[in-house]
């Protein structure tokens, strides 16, 4: 019957699509990741299909079976019009569903705890347990508009827009960001972690290949977003040192003014290493204090407790934060001019997809009341 | 003149705020008017202004209402689907060197409204129009139990929805995903008219949304005929029941989060500010605590018309309704404990996470019990394939696959790769096109001879569901690939050319879709030209089951001259089965409730209100609103509300009716 051989096409479409997948012509790093936190998450997505399959191939099949079998023209067929209750097919079209969950939600339980990224790793590839000399390696993230700060405070290093592991050894990363959200996400791996302004996020993982892999921002955060893409390399031991002591000989220092410098929006930024770093930069910047004279988050509370305090209450603070639209005199307040209007004379070609229209840092921040626009600055 | 003056004039709006230098947008704008022009132009040259006015624009009636609130969900469907197209074009083409034809700032405006649009003001109207229009037939009811508050309803939704479209004019629209997370959508980071934008649009719908919620909830408590206890309510109106529930629960989560971010950027609060005590993890969860219920509250109508469809093509009781509730009521509870799963990977506990993954998970039991519901209602049927089951037989086979990617991004450690990237922008298409929408395409056809008395034309019906059908999975299957080979979501432009072929078939499958769209549309049209040989004068051309086929099509005014009594589920179908006879005479008039303009105009109000404070008028704003509150006070001084159909017109109706029945019968 047509409707039936119709309803067939949706499926084999998706066998049509799935074919070059089945034949290997592309790179899924999602379920053949290279670290050993993603290479279990990967193994627990089969685990759950499979699990589930036990009950959507039934549904599927008999969805077809049936639809085909009772189509009107089928007079052969038994027809019951008035046949609308059976308890035991109610009790297995309960039950069905509830054991699967029940060895799902069985196995979710186990694998949350035991892949909780905020958890220190208890091996570093399958058989390899960690022992308790494997000191893990610290690395600091902050994500800033639009790109990535990572901080190494045991080798007093740091770089933007290039992260470089060693191989077959624990890394904890610690996590912030400057202004908005955003999720640092390296499939090859583990999975993905927010970063979030005044606030700390942990992530455990290990690379178990050497060679070079794509980390990206997987949380939308503005105009930048597209190229917050930051290249992974796993190197060996001597590798990392080799690479440790040549960005060390780095004469650019990463302390507070340079990170105030570096936190101002951009785009496309390339690979900059830092030879030495502030001590304490990372913890100032989850706290929101890397600013001369701001209170840090964790002080907030102690105003006036004789401890070193420059700045007011935050509350108090000039400059600091918007002021709501309707607390402005009509002299304060500026025009909302569209964001893509040409402001003054263009710096080059103007045309839709001119690379000048891409650098959103070009163009003048938007004006809004109590605040100069970046272009008046 | 000075420019204080000005400011205090016109606040932030000035020439400049106008996108002349963005083609596109100019095009697109040279299009509308004249389409727009040509559209009032017809209007006046036709004299309809006065019908529509009278008819249409004040009516109080259900029936109208609903159709209205498809007419704005099909229109905004297109806007909604514009975005989605020129997406699909700018990731098939942005690679390497290539930028593609859109910038950051245009291309980010258009995932956001596409989002913002397809959820508020397609899926909502759609799925609120064939509530209000289906809910009170079905159990019998002359109205709503508001029908002024239905009007009213319905004009903010229009108004939000006209806010959203003018900010494609003017000024811009918001850049910050459709849920517009703080602190991206704080005044510090979004300080131009977007949010604004976003914001009062979703504050003036939302209040439409919302008290049309109350207003269903209280039909279908309180209006229900003599006889139908409430396990003799039609599936459709329990999952109505259910949604406008979770409706009234749900919505003013989100009208409390909108306004205290509209505080942050108005006077300067700072509920979810990074600095200044603020926590914008406070607005991750309120969010989500709202958004989580509304995909249920898109999709349990859904449910409700593929239980009606089901049963009625396959020509038999529906399979398990005593579970088919308790399946509705577990997961309107269950919806409320599971928003957390949006936000696995934002560093809860794993005990956490395992809690809201395992309670994502124990709603996939009701729901499979509702599709083997389904698929035992076909068993030992006798299966009519016209198009409202066709969809349906669609939604079961495309639905199961949307619902096992679901579970499996409940598991959190899954949820850690697959977050955020196009595996789950697959996912939520696969539950939301082949979830809400094939079930809304199947409502439309289904209910469309009630609603204006002929079929729709089937052969453009087949083509635009082969076109759906097949466009679904060309465009959103490589999206599912592509999750997987760790892509993520919502950007412009990409490196790794091996990437393209994907978007390239994606792109191709948007393209089937918009083909599938316009088969809708010319199926509408055909059917509206063959109208005479498409003409259903039974009131019952499907054979169905519940009361509202009992009546004519179109119903007349006032649905049933008599209230009918119920005996059983089917009420519709029991009555043919005991051949019930029809009142042919004994007519009484009945009361109705009249025409009042004050709803538009209070929306009028509302959408000037809403636009003066986007762009900081304040005398306007504060003028607008003044006018609100005057005109629903005034409202309240209207006594005359109601009048009575006389008995004559009753009688004639009827009559006429009783004519059309013989005939056939003959």
């Amino acid at each position: 019957m047509p409707p039936f051989r119709r309803a067939l096409r949706p499926t084999a479409l998706i066998a049509t699509l799935a074919a070059p997948l089945v034949l290997g012509g592309c790179d899924l790093v999602v379920m053949n990741p290279s670290g050993d936190v993603a290479r279990q998450q990967a193994d627990l997505i089969l685990w759950s299909t499979f699990l589930m399959l036990l009950i959507i191939v039934p549904v599927m099949a008999l969805t077809v079976l049936f639809a085909f079998k009772y189509r009107a023209s089928n007079r052969d067929a038994e027809y019951q019009p008035d046949w609308d209750h059976s308890t035991r097919i109610e009790l297995v079209i309960w039950s069905a569903p509830l054991l699967i969950i029940i060895a799902l939600g069985a196995l979710t339980w186990l694998a949350t705890h035991k892949l909780d990224p905020y958890r220190p790793l208890d091996r570093i590839a399958p058989g390899k347990p960690i022992t308790a000399n494997d000191k893990p390696l610290e690395i600091q993230v902050v994500s800033l508009d639009w790109k990535w700060l990572f901080i190494y405070p045991e080798q007093g290093i740091a770089t933007v827009n290039e992260l470089v592991l060693p191989a077959d050894r624990q890394v904890r990363f610690r996590l912030t960001s400057s202004s908005v959200m955003n999720t640092f996400y390296v499939p090859a791996l583990a999975g993905m972690i927010y970063t979030m302004p005044g606030m700390e996020t942990k992530l455990h993982a290990v690379m178990n290949k050497v060679g070079s892999f794509e980390g990206v921002s997987a949380n939308y955060s503005g105009a930048g977003f597209s190229d917050m893409r930051f290249p992974t390399l796993s190197v060996d031991p001597a590798g990392f040192e080799q690479w440790v002591a040549k960005t060390k000989a780095s004469d650019t220092a990463l302390d507070a003014s340079e990170y105030l410098t570096l936190e101002k929006p951009s785009e496309k930024v390339p690979a900059m290493h830092f030879g030495t770093i502030e001590a304490g930069l990372f913890d100032r910047i989850v706290q929101m204090c890397v600013k001369p004279g701001s209170t840090c988050t964790s002080h907030m509370m102690h105003h006036g407790s004789g401890a070193q305090q420059v700045a007011p209450p935050v509350n108090d603070k000039p400059g600091e934060g918007a002021d709501g639209a309707l607390m402005k005199s009509p002299d304060e307040m500026k025009t909302s001019p569209h964001l893509m209007h040409p402001h003054g004379a263009p710096a080059g070609k103007s045309e839709p997809g001119a690379e000048s229209n891409r650098n959103m840092t070009r163009m003048d921040a938007p004006a809004y009341p109590g605040r100069a626009a970046a272009g008046e600055a | 003149m000075s420019e204080t003056l000005t400011k205090m004039i016109f606040g932030r709006l000035s020439l400049e705020s106008l996108p002349l230098h963005e083609p596109i947008v100019v095009a697109t704008f040279c299009g509308v008017a004249i389409g727009g022009i040509a559209l009032l132009g017809a209007l006046t040259y036709f004299r309809l202004w006065g019908y529509l006015w009278k008819e249409w624009f004040t009516t109080v009636d259900h029936k109208r209402i609903g159709i209205m609130y498809m007419v704005l969900g099909l229109v905004m469907l297109l806007r909604g689907f514009a975005d989605a197209i020129m997406m699909r074009a700018q990731q098939a083409m942005a690679f390497g060197a290539n930028e593609g034809y859109l910038n950051a700032h245009h291309y980010d405006q258009i995932f956001t409204a596409h989002g913002v649009i397809m959820i508020f003001f397609v899926a909502m109207p759609f799925v609120t129009g064939l509530m209000n229009f289906v809910v009170p037939l079905q159990i019998g009811a002359r109205d709503v139990s508001f029908p002024f508050l239905n009007n009213f309803s319905f004009w903010m939704t229009a108004a939000g929805a006209a806010l959203v479209m003018a900010s494609l004019f003017i000024g811009e629209f918001a850049r910050t995903g459709w849920l517009a997370m703080a602190p991206l959508s704080g005044l510090d980071y979004s300080p131009d008219v977007g949010v604004d934008y976003y914001i009062w649009a979703l504050q003036i719908a939302g209040v439409g949304t919302l008290l049309s919620g109350v207003n269903l909830v209280a039909t279908i408590v309180k209006m229900r005929a003599p006889g139908m206890g409430l396990m003799k309510m039609p599936v459709f109106t329990w999952t109505a029941l259910a949604t406008n529930i979770l409706i009234v629960a749900a919505f003013p989560v989100l009208t409390a989060v909108l306004a205290m971010l509209s505080l942050d950027r108005y006077v300067g609060t700072q509920f979810f500010t990074n600095t200044g005590g603020g926590n914008p993890m406070m607005y991750v969860n309120m969010i989500w605590i709202w958004g989580h219920p509304e995909v249920y509250i898109l999709i349990l109508p859904a449910f409700g018309i593929f239980s009606e469809v089901t049963s009625t093509f396959s020509g038999k009781r529906l399979f398990g309704y005593t579970s088919m509730v308790y399946a509705v009521l577990v997961i309107t509870i269950l919806s409320y404990l599971v928003w957390l799963h949006h936000f696995f990977t934002m560093g809860s506990g794993a005990s956490v996470n395992s809690f809201f993954g395992i309670t994502t998970m124990i709603i996939s039991i009701p729901t499979g019990a509702k599709i083997f519901n389904w698929l035992f209602t076909m068993y030992k049927g006798r299966i009519r394939f016209e198009l409202p089951m066709m969809w349906t037989i669609a939604f079961m086979l495309t639905f199961v696959i949307g619902g096992m990617t679901g579970v499996l991004l409940a598991v959190p450690p899954a949820d850690f790769v697959l977050h955020n990237s196009l595996f789950l922008v697959a996912h939520f298409h696969n539950v939301i096109i082949g979830g809400v929408l094939f079930g809304l395409f199947a409502g439309i056809n289904y209910w469309w001879p009630k609603a204006f008395g002929f079929k729709l034309d089937k052969k453009w019906g087949l083509v635009s569901f082969w076109c759906w059908v097949v466009g679904f999975w060309v465009a959103f299957t490589p999206l599912y690939v592509l999750g997987l080979m760790g892509v993520t979501r919502r950007l412009r432009h990409f490196e790794d050319p091996s990437l393209q072929i994907w978007f390239v078939v994606a792109a191709i499958g948007a393209a089937i879709i918009a083909v599938g769209i316009a088969a809708f549309l010319l199926q509408i049209f055909v059917s509206i030209r063959n109208r005479e040989a498409l003409k259903d004068e039974s009131g019952d051309p499907w054979n169905a089951r519940t009361l509202e086929w009992a009546t004519s099509s179109p119903p007349p005014a006032y649905n049933f001259a008599f209230t009918p009594i119920i005996r059983d589920l089917d009420a519709w179908y029991d009555m043919k089965a005991n051949n019930a006879k029809r009142p042919v005479a004994g007519f009484l008039p009945i009361h109705m409730p009249k025409n009042t303009g004050a709803g538009i105009i209070l929306a009028g109000f509302s959408l000037v209100f809403g636009f003066a404070m986007i762009w900081y008028v304040w005398w306007l704003a504060a003028a607008s609103f003044l006018g609100l509150v005057v005109t629903a006070i005034a409202h309240t001084f209207n006594y005359d509300r109601d009048f009575y159909i006389p008995v004559e017109e009753v009688t004639e109706t009827e009559n006429a009716r009783t004519q059309v029945l013989a005939r056939l019968g003959a």
